[in-house]
């Protein structure tokens, strides 16, 4: 096994300065200038939990006013939803690597990337703007007449942040659906592109089609505020319920917006750790797509107690049970690619399991919402809180970390601490489990969500969730320290480090501005793993 | 279960099989999470890596299989939907003999009204054994009138009456909440429903109620507001007589007909040019705004009043000389520990 040497010229390497960054049209570089974005983002999105579970730590809210309990979780949610969990792996990962996994030098609108990246910051400064204003109260989903007529805080000003920032979620999605159309190598055919791809084809799908209608919903929130246009006031024959079609309509597919790439993420890991295709390529592909489809269809699942029919409400829930089973064809095929595998566990493959048990649980609570009988009573309690947890912090995070994990020695040139990133898996894997499966008890005992204080028999399990939370945010801590140390510290990567099949592994670590000298042209089936992949790997 | 409550208490008569449902998803989710990791898992120690040159079994995937999994969860959800929506059917449609409660929700209190005139904030009494309809909205923003013990919610949205209905099987006391964000106060919008024998029922009841009964009041209201000028029983004056009714259908100018009920009432009195009958001219002013939800209640009752033959939804009569010691001893259950 020879040692690897750190490239002289790379993407890092070319160019340096402040300028060299803000105007750079390298697709790598807006990766990582939207890395160092969205973790600034999610730091401040935890510390609003840090609050939120401090406060629930006793039944009487006696720590924080109740208007400021209101703002934190409305300022943890909008951050969180909008200005992380969006832009996460897509923006990341999926700008980082579509274009080196389909052989491209970089995505088909270079341009528009960094413009969407510069829209996406001009979207959180409002939003910054309006916490440091005095903040917002009316939770992430706005509902009206809340936010339209009854809330004095800075909707208006968060609502822009929000509308602002969709847009550069459309740019990133029409910029992924040309590039993958067109930029694909000579031989790269629509089956020979790894799952990542597929399945950020289909958020792009949803990006494109879904983001505007919120965005006109949101226009509709402020017209309302400025003008009084009576749109969501029965008094003036508007209808307060209107906003909740309109914004499901957008926040349903949202939600896979949020957890499709990082399924796509799962099945790289999946394949890479177990040196093996993926059990039904095709079915897991289409399973992407058929998500993406279903999820327009389901958005009433959120308002089987506002006022819709009762006929509307079985359509909805029958619908709702066919997102699931896309969901669960995922897992099962995923559980099959480990049979036979020659399987390793270095730190993504520990996120991938840890993935496994938490989406799963997730996917799974989604039946007893989807389930009329059991939502009348589950709906808003703590038992939602706990299944969206599951799937987008559970599920999405696991996938966006252990993606981070695989590409950083790609992205960074540079390894990690294999031993501090093992442990902070298993940090955020039974810490998240602590802070959020009391959740499911305590919605099902009744615990309503948004609930400043509560009473006294909810405490237990209140304090068990805010113990997990400190030991899970200590998981998420340590990735910052080990993969910043590394960056300076770490052992040289080399090119493919894990001996994983994909074209972006061809490429040198970090990679040159321009990925590859020439196009590639022998393009593998996807997933193809064979002697030579390993041994050109040189990892023996 | 040790320390820890894992449901609330059962005190509906669908209660407990909202429970029962619950526990048949728990069961299948719980298999599905086993047999998934213990898979995993297993295939952890027995296909991990043994040297580092090997690779994995080169497999394409596998029709048959794929389809088994679609279509076995696909059967059980079938399942799980078919009975959430049987139960969900009946969770909405209240027994014709149900007893008649209005509830308005307000930023941030809960305000019940009782057809017999009572009046109550935050706490809500009924008798064990009847089936109880509520009459649900919302004076401002959306809220959420909530009985975890009963198993129920629905939202109590501005402009319009939601109905909600439960029969309570066990005496008590039980958490009213708010479920839906309300703004500052909302943890604080919560109250007790109070669950009792028929007997103290009685008592309580006659221990309110002096205003008279919601009737009472609606037909103050009726002459107040001068609705009476216009609806006259003879049917001869400018609008329409209203008496008979409630449950039948009525026709509109449109050619369409309509059912006259709580919700039609409310609209034709809000906002009449939404629904005109046939035969009259819409010169019914609109009452937006001049008249509350309270009063907009009493109206509707007195209005039902008119109607004898299809007012179920009145208490049974009061025994005028019924003692007055109403609080009823059961201590609070929040939950079944
Ligand atoms: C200026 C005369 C006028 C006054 C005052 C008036 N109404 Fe009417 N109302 C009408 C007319 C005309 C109609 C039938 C046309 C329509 O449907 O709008 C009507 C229809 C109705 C209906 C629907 C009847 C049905 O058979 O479907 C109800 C209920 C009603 N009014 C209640 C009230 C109440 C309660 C008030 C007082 C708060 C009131 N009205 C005051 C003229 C009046
Ligand atoms: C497996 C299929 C799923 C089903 C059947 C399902 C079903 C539901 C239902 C019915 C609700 C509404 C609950 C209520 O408010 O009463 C809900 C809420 C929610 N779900 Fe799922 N879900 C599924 C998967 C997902 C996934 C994959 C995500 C995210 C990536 C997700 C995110 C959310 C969010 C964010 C909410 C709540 C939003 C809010 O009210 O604030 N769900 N889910
Ligand atoms: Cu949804
Ligand atoms: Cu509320």
């Amino acid at each position: 096994m020879e040692t690897p040497v750190y490239p002289a010229h790379n993407y890092l390497s070319n160019g340096h300065g402040l300028k060299s960054w803000l105007l750079t049209k390298d697709h790598k570089r807006i990766a990582i200038l939207y890395l160092i974005s969205i973790s600034a983002f999610f730091f401040l999105g935890g510390l609003f939990a840090v609050g939120i579970r401090l406060e629930l730590t006793t039944p009487q809210g006696d720590l924080f006013q109740p208007d400021t309990y209101n703002k934190f979780f409305t300022l943890h949610g909008v951050i969180m939803v909008f200005f992380f969990l969006i832009p996460s792996v897509p923006a990341v990962l999926g700008n980082f690597l579509i274009p080196p996994m389909i052989g491209a030098k970089d995505l088909a609108f270079p341009r528009i990337n960094l413009l969407s990246w510069y829209i996406y910051v001009i979207g959180g400064i409002f939003t910054l703007f309006a916490i440091v204003a005095g903040g917002v109260d009316t939770g992430w989903t706005f509902y009206t007449p809340y936010s339209s007529a009854s809330s004095s805080t800075n909707v208006a000003a968060t609502a822009l942040g929000v509308f602002i920032a969709g847009f550069s979620s459309i740019l990133t999605g029409l910029n992924f659906i040309v590039t993958i159309h067109r930029m694909r190598a000579p031989g790269l055919h629509w089956f020979k592109l790894p799952l990542f791809v597929w399945a950020h084809y289909a958020t792009s799908l949803i990006q494109v089609l879904g983001t505007p209608v919120v965005a006109i919903t949101i226009v509709m929130v402020f017209a309302e505020r400025a003008f009084g246009f009576g749109i969501f006031d029965p008094q003036r024959g508007g209808d307060p319920v209107l906003f909740q079609h309109l914004f499901w309509f957008y926040s349903h597919p949202a939600v896979y917006i949020m957890i499709l790439p990082a399924l796509g993420v799962i099945s790289e890991i999946v394949s890479t750790f177990s040196r093996k295709r993926i059990f039904g390529y095709s079915f897991v592909a289409f399973s992407s797509l058929a998500i993406a489809v279903f999820g327009f269809i389901v958005w009433a699942h959120h308002m089987f107690v506002a006022g819709i029919t009762v006929y509307a409400a079985m359509v909805f829930s029958f619908l709702s049970f066919s997102v699931a089973i896309p969901s669960a064809v995922k897992v099962f095929n995923w559980s099959a690619t480990l049979h036979r595998g020659s399987l390793s566990f270095e730190a993504p493959m520990l996120y991938v399991y840890g993935f496994f048990g938490l989406f799963l649980i997730g996917g799974l609570t989604g039946l007893f919402l989807a389930t009329l009988g059991t939502d009348i009573h589950l709906h808003d309690t703590y038992f939602v809180v706990a299944h969206f947890h599951y799937i987008m912090v559970g599920g999405a995070i696991m996938g966006y970390l252990g993606g981070i994990h695989f590409w950083w020695p790609k992205m960074i040139g540079r390894m990690y601490s294999e031993f501090w990133s093992r442990i902070s898996a298993i940090l955020v894997f039974v810490g998240f489990n602590l802070t959020f499966f009391p959740q499911f008890v305590l919605g099902y005992m009744g615990m309503p969500r948004r609930y400043h204080m509560y009473p006294d028999e909810f405490q237990v399990l209140n304090v068990l969730s805010s113990g997990g939370a400190a030991v899970l945010g200590l998981g998420y801590l340590l990735p910052v320290i080990y993969l910043v140390y590394s960056i300076k510290y770490g052992e040289v990567a080399g090119n493919n480090p894990w001996g994983a099949s994909g074209l972006e592994w061809r490429t040198q670590s970090p990679p040159l501005t321009e990925n590859f000298l020439e196009v590639p042209t022998d393009i593998p089936e996807a997933y193809e793993y064979t002697p030579k992949v390993i041994r050109e790997a040189k990892l023996v | 279960m040790g320390g820890i409550p894992l449901f609330p208490e059962a005190a509906s008569s669908f209660a407990s099989e909202v429970d029962a449902l619950y526990l048949f998803i728990v069961a299948v989710s719980a298999f599905f999470t086993v047999a998934v990791s213990a898979a995993v898992v297993f295939f952890a120690f027995r296909y991990r890596r043994k040297h580092p040159e090997e690779i994995g079994a080169h497999i394409e995937g596998s029709l048959p299989l794929e389809l088994l999994w679609s279509v076995i969860p696909t059967i059980i959800a079938m399942v799980m939907f078919a009975w959430g929506a049987k139960l969900f059917y009946e969770m909405r449609r209240a027994p014709a003999e149900s007893m008649q409660i209005y509830a308005v929700g307000k930023q941030w209190m809960w305000k019940f009204q009782h057809t017999g005139g009572q009046r109550e904030i935050n706490e809500l009494h009924v008798p064990v054994g009847r089936p109880i309809k509520v009459l649900v909205t919302s004076e401002d923003v959306l809220h959420d009138l909530y009985f975890p013990s009963f198993r129920t919610k629905i939202d109590a949205i501005p402009g319009r009456y939601q109905t909600l209905w439960f029969e309570a099987t066990k005496p008590g006391r039980y958490h009213i909440f708010c479920a839906e964000y309300c703004g500052t106060k909302h943890s604080g919008m919560i109250g007790t429903v109070i669950v009792m024998e028929p007997q103290q029922y009685q008592d309580w009841l006659a221990g309110g109620g002096s205003e008279g009964t919601m009737a009472e009041r609606g037909a103050k209201l009726f002459n107040d507001l001068a609705c009476n000028t216009c609806h006259l029983d003879s049917g001869q004056g400018r609008g329409p007589s209203l008496k008979d009714i409630i449950g039948k259908p009525v026709e509109l100018a449109g050619g369409q007909t309509a059912v006259v009920d709580e919700a039609y009432l409310r609209e034709s009195i809000l906002n009449s040019q939404a629904k005109i009958v046939k035969g009259f001219t819409p010169l019914m002013p609109t009452f937006q705004g001049l008249v509350s939800e309270e009063g907009l209640a009493a109206l509707i009752e007195h209005i039902k009043s008119l109607s004898p033959q299809a007012a179920a939804s009145t208490p049974a009569p009061v025994p005028a000389a019924a003692p007055s010691t109403s609080t009823p001893a059961a201590p609070a259950q929040g939950a079944r520990r």
